[in-house]
């Protein structure tokens, strides 16, 4: 594959990305004049300093037409401002830019978690479909799917922490892996189960068809032809579940890191809304909306590269 | 050879079962219930964090509440959420998406580009934005935060099946013989929309039950003395290694209650979809 073969297609997701860029600001500052309509009161329980509230209608531009507002905050986001925090007064550039590497780490390692579990799983349920292995496997994933995401980390934390003993309850400790474990393995589950599930399918798909018969008809070993020529065939819908599943992984967030004191974004979030520290808020709902978007876009790149058929639509 | 799932098959009655009891349990709880859900016994300290035992089948709470009980009440905030939340989304995206798939025009156009816009977030990214535009969060928030978020998917489900529809004969000949647009939209296409709608609005009721409880566990949600089995897994992570059992049992409830909708919406796909049937 050349590269001016794959420059038509990701320049037109690149281009469609715009208005949904352009969509997410507009959301984000009709959510944040909502709340900010006054900002007196929507300072409520913080230091209702005249100053400070003279600067909060400076700095958004609340006496002037809506779309003034919306151009002014535009014009600051594109700077990489996104305001000051009510709360910690300072950038909220600052507040998210220090959380943001917990967060990716997290989301990471659940990722690598899930990708190893859901295929392994997948492929071993595939290999005796019907067989009690498949049953325990594939019930397994069932109730992964619907294990909310919270509760399964409370019980993770109460089996192999509280019982156990063998990993740490919560906190970050200085990075240590030990610290990560629990925390990507709750986040990931979800997403493992549907890469289980996901796997098994279009592995049983493929092994359907005619090519695969003729490569076992000429002798090749079981583990050569699932390996070799089925498990490349069925991941193309894998990598739209792996895609999908970075939703899961990013709305998880806030809730993960809430059960496990995880220093990250997510639990900023919901901090900040019990603050009512708007301008942190507002920031990091947009980060996550942009690394969500971002990362769908990636998604759809490593199609063009894995499956040759869709770069010619 | 099984290639639909173990599951599959019995994903109907399982889920059904579920779910039933689900449903029974939360409308009969008032009869089922052995304690008041809310009383805080006098001689607390005797009576605070009690392991299951009878007469607490699950043990109690840190105010010395029945946890049986709270469970059985905690349940009906789940379903009234969920089915609640899910009847408001279906009315709104269903006359949505007939009136977008059907006229298109500018219309769709609009429709196509919100739906882009509200599904370009992590929805409950989203809905912790929403509910920080008010001032004191609660159930009647979030109850409006997920309508807001749902209709979308709901819409798409209708618009879909209705631009397809649209073109077949039979909308054709009813067009021909002057039938109205009102009439065919509600005698000939929302009929055919049902099984597609019915799986998409059961998977809902699931989603909504477990955003209920996630923002009710991160105290974005129902406040006290409103029972939700979120709010009370919150508490049950202060005592996780006293008392267990707070944080075990409404988490069982809500996981056993997803799953069995979980179940019921994969296993009335496989029966009303044929296009997932492989």
């Amino acid at each position: 594959m050349t590269l001016a073969e794959l420059a038509e297609p990701v320049a037109k997701r690149l281009l469609a990305l715009i208005p949904v860029l352009f969509g997410i600001s507009l959301l984000v500052f009709v959510l944040n004049a909502v709340a900010l309509g006054d900002p007196a009161r929507a300072m409520l329980g913080q230091r209702g300093d005249p100053e400070v509230i003279a600067q909060i209608r400076q700095d958004y531009a609340l006496d002037r037409p809506l779309w003034i507002q919306y151009a002014t905050w535009m014009g600051r986001l594109l700077r990489g401002n996104l305001g000051h925090s009510y709360h910690q007064q300072r950038p909220v550039s600052e507040v998210l830019g220090e959380r943001f590497p917990a967060t990716l780490r997290l989301a990471l390692a659940a990722t690598l978690i899930a990708v190893t579990l859901g295929l392994a799983i997948g492929i071993a349920a595939a290999l005796a479909p019907g067989g009690a292995l498949d049953h325990v496997l594939m019930g397994a994933a069932v109730v992964g799917i619907s294990t909310p995401v919270f509760w399964l980390g409370l019980m993770l934390s109460l089996l192999f922490a509280v019982w156990l003993g063998w990993l740490p309850v919560s906190g970050y400790g200085d990075g240590s892996l030990a610290n990560l474990v629990l925390p990507a393995l709750t986040l990931g589950a979800l997403h493992t189960g549907t890469i289980a599930r996901m796997t098994r399918s279009s592995l049983l798909e493929v092994i359907r068809q005619d090519y695969i018969q003729a490569a076992r008809a000429k002798g090749l070993a079981e583990v050569t032809v699932i390996g070799k020529h089925a498990l490349k065939n069925s991941l193309i819908p894998v990598v739209t579940v792996i895609g999908i599943g970075l939703a899961d992984l990013l709305v998880g967030a806030p809730l993960t890191e809430t059960v496990f004191a995880w220093p990250g974004l997510g639990r900023m979030l919901v901090a900040a809304v019990g603050q009512r520290d708007l301008p942190v808020v507002m920031g990091a709902v947009l980060v996550f909306a942009v690394v969500y978007v971002l990362g769908s876009l990636l998604v759809d790149l490593a199609y063009l590269v894995i499956d040759p058929r869709i770069r010619r639509e | 050879m099984s290639e639909r799932g173990p599951f599959r098959h019995h994903g109907v009655q399982v889920g059904g079962a579920l779910v039933g009891l689900f449903v029974l349990a939360a409308l009969l709880a008032s009869w089922l219930a052995p304690f008041d859900p809310h009383a805080i016994p006098t001689g607390l300290a005797a009576a605070s964090l009690l392991p299951p035992a009878p007469p607490h089948a699950l043990g109690t709470d840190a105010l010395g509440r029945d946890l049986l009980s709270r469970v059985l009440y905690g349940g009906r905030v789940s379903l009234l959420v969920g089915v609640g939340v899910e009847l408001v989304t279906v009315l709104i995206g269903v006359l949505i998406g007939l009136i977008a798939g059907y006229y298109g025009g500018w219309a769709d156009g609009l429709l196509m580009r919100v739906t882009d816009v509200v599904m370009a977030f992590p929805s409950l990214i989203l809905a912790i934005g929403l509910i920080a535009v008010f001032e004191k969060p609660g159930l009647d928030k979030v109850f409006l935060v997920l309508v807001l978020l749902g209709w979308t998917t709901i819409a798409r489900v209708v618009r879909g099946e209705v631009l397809s529809l649209k073109t077949r004969e039979y909308v054709q000949a009813a067009r021909a013989l002057g039938v109205g647009d009102g009439t065919i939209l509600a005698r000939h296409l929302l009929p055919n929309c049902l099984a597609p709608l019915l799986v998409a609005a059961t998977i809902g009721v699931g989603g909504n039950m477990v955003a209920e409880a996630g923002l009710s566990f991160l105290g974005l949600g129902a406040q006290a003395p409103t029972i939700s089995w979120g709010a009370m897994l919150a508490e049950g992570q202060t005592f996780l290694a006293s008392a267990p059992w707070v944080a075990v049992f409404p988490g069982l409830a809500l996981m056993l209650a997803v799953l069995g909708v979980n179940l019921l919406g994969d296993g009335l796909r496989d029966l009303l979809d044929p296009r997932f049937k492989h």
